[in-house]
C-alpha cells in the first residue's frame, strides 16, 4: 500500500509551516509511507513548530492515522448500518479467525492489515469490503476466502 | 473521469458579467448537437465498484471493431450516480433514452449493433415492470424515478461532473451571476429567509435565520466572516452528500459563493471526509476551472467581489460532523466539541463569526435564487419546504438515492419508490437520522416525512439515511450496534457520553447475551435521560435516540430477550441455534466443508446434523446452502 511518491523534504514544503496544516501533513506522510514514523512526526513537529505531545495528540485522535508500519494489503469492512444488517461483523468475526490478529493489526509476514471502517457509502452493495481501494460488493465469507488466498500467494 | 464533449476551448475565457456567461452558454448549446448520439455510463460508487469502467472499455473496443462511422461515433461520457444502485451498472443512450441495467461488459456489442447502428433497444436490458414484468424503454417511465422530484439531485446523472461547459450549459452559475449583477447581499439573505429552507443536516434549523444572525455578528465584531461546507458525512447508511459533491460539485460551489456574496465573507472551506477521495478530485477540478472562468477568486465576474475556498479532508472523526468539532479540526487540532453558551455564527472558525451549512444545504442557495423563493415553497409542505434527498438502504428492493419532496408519506417512499421489502412482506422498521435518529416501526408508515413530524415520533430528519428492516433484523442488535459506534466516536470529552453510553452498551450487552433483566429496562430508561441532559454536544444528547425510540415500539421483542430468552429474529448469537431441515437437506456436504468447526457431520448423501455444542453461530452453513436446509431460531 506504500506508495513512496515523495520524499519526506518535499512533503513539508508543500505547506506553509504553522499549526493550521499539521493535519494535512500528517495526511500526506501517511499517504507516501502508509505510516507516521516517529521520525517523519519529529520533522512535521519542526516544520509546525507544534510541540510533540499536541502532534501526537492530532495523531491518535483521528482514527485514519497509523503509527506503525501497515501490512502490504489493507483490507476495510464496511460496517455501516446496512453492511451491519447484512452480515459485515460476521466478516469481520471470520478475518479475525482467519488472520489470527485484531482489527488494526497487521499479520505478522507483513501481508495484511486489517480494520472496520464506519460506512464507505456503497450501501447498495451490502456487505462491502475494500481491499486495497478496490471494493468487492456483496461480500460473503467464502468469496473472501478466495481474495485473500490469491493475494497471500502474490 | 473523461470527457469527450468538450468542444469549447476555455482558455484565457475570463467571464467579466452576467451577459458574458449567457454567450458562453449559447456558444457551449449551439456546438452541441441534441441528436448526437451519446453513451452515459453511471460512474457513481455503486454502478463503479460493480464494473462500469470495464463497460466503457467494452464499449469503446466494439466501436473501434466494428467501425462505426465518425459521423455515428458516439460521445461516451461518465457521470455521477444515477440513484438506482441496486441495478448497477446503468447505460443511457442518448438522444432515444433507452435506459439499461446491469449491464456487462459482454452486453457492449449488442448495444452497439442494436442500439448504436441500428437503433433499437436491447430488450433484455431494460428495466422490466415489477408488476407486470413489461419492459420500460426510457429512466422517465421507471416507476422508481417517476414518483420522485429531481430538484437538488436535478443534473446529477446528466452532467459530466468534471467538466464544467456541462453545468454551464446546464444553467450553472446563473444564480450567481444574476444574484451578482442585480441584487444585493441583503436581498440574498431575504430570499434565503424567504424560502424558509431548512438546514440539510440533520437538526433543521432555519438557513435565513442563521445567516441573519451572522450578520448580527458582523456588525458586533466586524470582520472577517467564514463559509463553510460540512461535507463530513459520517451517519452510517447515508451517501446523499457524496453523491451530490462527486456528481455535481459546482452546485455546492455556486452555493458556497453565493453565501459569501451575501455575508462578505473572502474566505470559506470546504470539510470533507477523507472517505470521499472521489468527492474530493471533483471539487478541486470544479474549484480550478471555476477560477479559470473568474467564478472564483480575485473580482468575481468583475463586480469587485473577491472570494476564495480550500478544501480540508477529514481524517476520520465522526465527531467531526459537529460544528465545534470541525472548526477545531480545520484549525489543525483534535476534533473536540466546545460548549455552546456563544454560538457558532458569533465564534467560529478562529473565533470569527461562520456560517457552517450542510453540502445539501449549500446545493438548495442556487436553485432558490435562481428560481426564487415563492417557487421553492411551493415545493414540500409549509413548515418544511422544498425536498430531501434519502439513501434508502438495507431491507428494500429498490436501493438507491431517492428525492422526495418534504411530507411525503414514509410508506411511499418505502413501498411505492423502494419496491417494498424483498419477499413481499411489510417492513417491521424504518431507521431515520442516523446514530441520532430512531426507528419507525410499521404502524406509523403513514408518517408525513418533514422535520417536525419525525421528530415528534420520537426519531429525526437527520441527514437522510433511510435504513429499512425486516423480521429477520433484531432491535436489541440495532441498539447495541449504534452505541458501540458512537462509543467509538465519542471524543471523549465529557463524561455522560464517554462513560454513560460504554454503561448503556454493556446493559445492551446483557440483553443479547439473555442476561438481562426488567430493572435494565429502567437503567437503560434513567441513563438515556443523564445523558441527554448532561453530554456537551449534539452526538451525546442524541445519542439514547436508537434505544429509547426501540425501547417505545418494540418492548415486547426487549421482554422476549429477558424472559423467554430468544431473540425473536435470529441475530443475538447466545440466544439462537442454527439446524438442519432433514427433509431439505440433500446430504451434498458443502456446509460440512465450509464449517470453520468441522461440527456439522453426516453421511454423504443423507441429512446432516449440525453439534450445537461445538457451533460458534458464524452463519457459513446458512450462507452456503444452496437449500434452504439450515435455519435459525
Amino acid at each position: 500500500m506504500t506508495t513512496q511518491e515523495a520524499s519526506i523534504d518535499e512533503i513539508l514544503e508543500r505547506y506553509p509551516g504553522s499549526p493550521e496544516y499539521l493535519i494535512f501533513l500528517l495526511q500526506d506522510v501517511q499517504k507516501s509511507y502508509g505510516y507516521i514514523s516517529p521520525d517523519s512526526m519529529q520533522l512535521i513537529c519542526d516544520r509546525t513548530g507544534v510541540p510533540e505531545s499536541q502532534v501526537y495528540s492530532v495523531a491518535t485522535f483521528y482514527q485514519s492515522f497509523r503509527l506503525e508500519p501497515q501490512g502490504e494489503h489493507d483490507i476495510k469492512v464496511c460496517l455501516g448500518t446496512a453492511c451491519h444488517l447484512k452480515g459485515g461483523q460476521r466478516i469481520m468475526d471470520e478475518l479475525k479467525r482467519r488472520l489470527q490478529v485484531e482489527p488494526g493489526e497487521t499479520t505478522p509476514d507483513m501481508k495484511f492489515t486489517y480494520t472496520s471502517v464506519n460506512c464507505v457509502g456503497a450501501c447498495a452493495l451490502a456487505p462491502v469490503v475494500v481491499i486495497d481501494d478496490e471494493y468487492y460488493p456483496s461480500t460473503t465469507v467464502k468469496k473472501l476466502e478466495k481474495q485473500i488466498k490469491a493475494l497471500s500467494q502474490d | 473521469m473523461f470527457n469527450e464533449s468538450t468542444a469549447v476551448n476555455l482558455e484565457n475565457r475570463r467571464l467579466t458579467s452576467h451577459a458574458q456567461l449567457n454567450e458562453l452558454r449559447d456558444h457551449i448549446l449551439a456546438s452541441r448537437d441534441p441528436d448526437r448520439l451519446e453513451v452515459v455510463v453511471c460512474h457513481g460508487t455503486g454502478c463503479f465498484a460493480n464494473g462500469s469502467p470495464k463497460v466503457v472499455e467494452a464499449l469503446k473496443s466494439a466501436l473501434d471493431e466494428k467501425g462505426v462511422d465518425a459521423k455515428v461515433m458516439p460521445g461516451i461520457k461518465a457521470t455521477g450516480c444515477h440513484g438506482f444502485c441496486s441495478r448497477g451498472p446503468l447505460v443511457i443512450v442518448k438522444p432515444h433514452g433507452y435506459f439499461y441495467q446491469k449491464v456487462a461488459p459482454k452486453d457492449a456489442e449488442e448495444i452497439v449493433e442494436q442500439t448504436l447502428i441500428e437503433g433499437k433497444p436491447v430488450e433484455r436490458l431494460l428495466y422490466k415492470d415489477p408488476k407486470t414484468g413489461d419492459p420500460i424503454l426510457t429512466e422517465e417511465e421507471i416507476p422508481f424515478y417517476n414518483l420522485q422530484e429531481r430538484v437538488v439531485l436535478h443534473n446529477i446523472g446528466k452532467i459530466d461532473p468534471t467538466d464544467i461547459t456541462d453545468t454551464i450549459a446546464a444553467g450553472g452559475y446563473q444564480a450567481l451571476a444574476k444574484a451578482i449583477s442585480t441584487m444585493t447581499p441583503e436581498q440574498v439573505v431575504a430570499e434565503i429567509e424567504k424560502s424558509k429552507l431548512r438546514g440539510r443536516g440533520g437538526a433543521g434549523f432555519p438557513t435565513g435565520r442563521k445567516w441573519r444572525s451572522a450578520l448580527a455578528a458582523i456588525e458586533k465584531k466586524g470582520r472577517p466572516v467564514y463559509v463553510v461546507v460540512n461535507g463530513d458525512e459520517g451517519d452510517p447508511g447515508a451517501f446523499m452528500d457524496r453523491t451530490i459533491m462527486e456528481g455535481d460539485p459546482h452546485a455546492v460551489l455556486e452555493g458556497l459563493i453565493l453565501g459569501a456574496y451575501a455575508l462578505g465573507a473572502e474566505h470559506g472551506y470546504l470539510y470533507v471526509r477523507s472517505e470521499y477521495p472521489l468527492a474530493i478530485r471533483h471539487l478541486e477540478i470544479a474549484m480550478a476551472q471555476a477560477r479559470e472562468l473568474g467564478l472564483l477568486g480575485e473580482n468575481i465576474l468583475d463586480s469587485g467581489f473577491s472570494f476564495d475556498a480550500r478544501i480540508n479532508r477529514g481524517a476520520g472523526a465522526f465527531v467531526c460532523g459537529e460544528s465545534t468539532a470541525l472548526f477545531t479540526s480545520i484549525e489543525g487540532k483534535p476534533g473536540n466539541p466546545r460548549p455552546k453558551y456563544v454560538r457558532s455564527v458569533e465564534e467560529g472558525l478562529w473565533g470569527r463569526p461562520t456560517v457552517l451549512n450542510n453540502v445539501e444545504t449549500w446545493a438548495n442557495v442556487p436553485l432558490i435564487i435562481d428560481k426564487g423563493a415563492d417557487w421553492y415553497t411551493g415545493v414540500g409542505v409549509s413548515h418544511s419546504t422544498g425536498t430531501k434527498v434519502f439513501s434508502l438502504v438495507g431491507k428494500v428492493n429498490n436501493v438507491g438515492l431517492v428525492e422526495v419532496p418534504m411530507g411525503i408519506p414514509l410508506d411511499k417512499i418505502i413501498e411505492e419508490i423502494g419496491g417494498g421489502v424483498p419477499g413481499g412482506q411489510p417492513f417491521k422498521a424504518v431507521q431515520t437520522g442516523g446514530p441520532s435518529g430512531g426507528c419507525i416501526p410499521y404502524s406509523l408508515k403513514d408518517t408525513p416525512v418533514d422535520f417536525d413530524s419525525l421528530t415528534e415520533v420520537g426519531s429525526m430528519m437527520g441527514s437522510g439515511g433511510m435504513i429499512v428492516m425486516d423480521d429477520r433484523d433484531c432491535v436489541v442488535d440495532v441498539g447495541r450496534y449504534f452505541l458501540r459506534f458512537l462509543e467509538e466516536e465519542s471524543c471523549g470529552k465529557c463524561i455522560p457520553c464517554r462513560l454513560g453510553l460504554i454503561r448503556m452498551r454493556g446493559i445492551l450487552d446483557d440483553f443479547s447475551a439473555g442476561k438481562g433483566t426488567q430493572q435494565d429496562i429502567e437503567d437503560l430508561m434513567s441513563l438515556s435521560q443523564a445523558i441527554q441532559d448532561g453530554a456537551l454536544c449534539a452526538l451525546g444528547t442524541s445519542a439514547p435516540n436508537p434505544v429509547l425510540t426501540t425501547l417505545r415500539y418494540f418492548k415486547d421483542e426487549y421482554i422476549a430477550h429477558i424472559e423467554a430468552h430468544k431473540c425473536p429474529a435470529g441475530v443475538c448469537k447466545d440466544l439462537i441455534t442454527y439446524t438442519i431441515d432433514p427433509d431439505k437437506c440433500t446430504g451434498c456436504r458443502s456446509c460440512a466443508r465450509q464449517c470453520p468447526q468441522g461440527c456439522i457431520r453426516g453421511e454423504k448423501k443423507k441429512p446432516h446434523v449440525i453439534d450445537t455444542e461445538q457451533c460458534i453461530r458464524c452463519g457459513i452453513c446458512m450462507e452456503t446452502c444452496k437449500f434452504d436446509a439450515v435455519y435459525v431460531e
